[in-house]
């Protein structure tokens, strides 16, 4: 299947959106606290709510008649264009929140760049999702900085996560023809051009949290481009279930 | 077939299905009306993205102006501009109070606050003290953050400003 670069852009948007909802879902009946079950279920709603104003978006671009629903539950892994950050295992809470953070700062800078696309549409989704995503850089930045610079076993859990997690966030940014087919048409921003913005968000956390963040390597993951972990494909076998065994299945 | 006026008039009998102390005109959710032949058009801005009340708020709508004697109802959506807590009207914010739940501080200027930056608290809805603190950032619905008061010992949600 091959997208138009809007449509492949769009669905970058909606499918990170929509995979990272997923796993933070998982969290649900698992939190360490109630009170942070509550935040990452809610953000977690947060996320999906913003991949069905995404998808179906994509849906009516595409043009083959496809809702929200058939384009979530109905592709295959490698027709999915998340980064392949969002669909790494939560690990532990401060992985989870560390990389809530490592992405909703990324989010936050393209959202507040879309508000001027040329797509009306995509522009209204970005203006709504941007209020919500500031509070997901918040919460996860305050959390960030309360286990970094916390004891020795939360300081050296998060850093680890830092390390395993760090690698993957080159993938944002790396150039690539769609990205800057949508620039040059007006349509949205270049996500490479992003970095240095999103540079100054993540690393005064990072410092204040204490960590030390590791030197960016040749490693880049590839899921944007539909090449993903193998984590994927379990997590839409979960994510799947009900509309694969029940096709239309409606409740 | 309604008129606009009246359609209005039924919309404001409509509660908000998380926080039915307030109607969800009063939240600012409905943007517009417009009646014309059989049909009456209602424009909705929904809060969050996720808000599982926004479905019930559009079954709920058409509902009652079917009930009114509306043949034909038409809900639109419209997301720009997004909707803020700035459009809570002032009784909404008195009626919040009034159920215990302390009513947003204007949205824009907290929004362009640098990361860090921790809000004044709000006063507690229960004995108006001003000392309180936040427990969560996120309460029992994505709109509303987790406070407690020191006067009071009590705690309270909070609508966030957005």
């Amino acid at each position: 299947m091959t997208y138009t670069p809007h449509l492949e852009y769009v669905l970058r948007l909606a499918d990170n959106a929509l995979i990272l909802g997923q796993r933070l879902s998982e969290w649900t009946g698992h939190a360490p606290v109630l009170e942070e079950e509550l935040a990452l279920a809610n953000i977690a709603l947060d996320l999906i709510g913003q991949s069905r104003l995404l998808l179906t978006h994509a849906g009516r671009l595409e043009g083959a008649r496809r809702d929200e629903d058939q384009l979530a539950f109905l592709r295959s892994d490698h027709q999915f264009r998340n980064v392949t950050l969002v669909e790494l295992p939560n690990g532990d809470f401060g992985r989870t929140v560390l990389r809530n953070f490592l992405v909703s700062a990324f989010q936050r800078e393209v959202w507040q760049a879309l508000e001027s696309s040329r797509d009306r549409e995509l522009a209204a989704i970005a203006e709504k999702s941007l209020k919500e995503t500031r509070y997901h850089v918040k919460h996860s930045a305050d959390w960030v900085i309360r286990l970094g610079d916390g004891t020795d076993g939360s300081h050296l859990r998060i850093q680890s996560a830092l390390d395993y997690l760090w690698p993957y966030t080159a993938e944002l940014f790396t150039e690539n023809p769609v990205d800057n087919e949508i620039a040059a048409a007006g349509l949205g921003v270049a996500w490479s051009s992003l970095e240095p913005a999103w540079e100054n968000t993540v690393r005064p956390v990072l410092m204040e949290a204490t960590l030390a963040v590791p030197a960016r390597t040749a490693f880049r993951s590839r899921g944007k481009l539909g090449l993903h972990s193998e984590y994927l494909g379990h997590l839409l076998t979960e994510m799947q279930h009900l509309q694969r065994t029940h096709p239309g299945a409606q409740w | 077939m309604l008129t606009e006026a009246q359609a209005w008039q039924v919309l404001k009998q409509i509660p908000d299905p998380e926080l039915p102390a307030v109607s969800v005109c009063e939240l600012g959710i409905v943007r517009e009306v417009r009646a014309a032949e059989d049909t009456v058009t209602v424009v909705v801005t929904p809060t969050y993205s996720g808000c599982p009340a926004t479905q019930m708020i559009e079954a709920a709508i058409r509902t009652a102006l079917q009930d009114a004697g509306c043949a034909a109802v038409s809900v639109e959506t419209r997301l720009s501009p997004a909707w803020t807590t700035d459009w809570l009207t002032p009784e909404a914010r008195a009626k919040l109070r009034a159920y215990g739940i302390a009513p947003p501080q204007a949205a824009r200027p907290e929004l362009a606050q640098p990361l860090r930056f921790v809000p004044p608290a709000p006063r507690c809805p229960r004995c108006d003290a001003p000392d309180t603190v936040r427990l969560s950032e996120f309460g029992s619905t994505a709109c509303k953050a987790l406070y407690r008061c020191t006067q009071c010992r009590e705690p309270f949600e909070y609508f966030k400003p957005i």
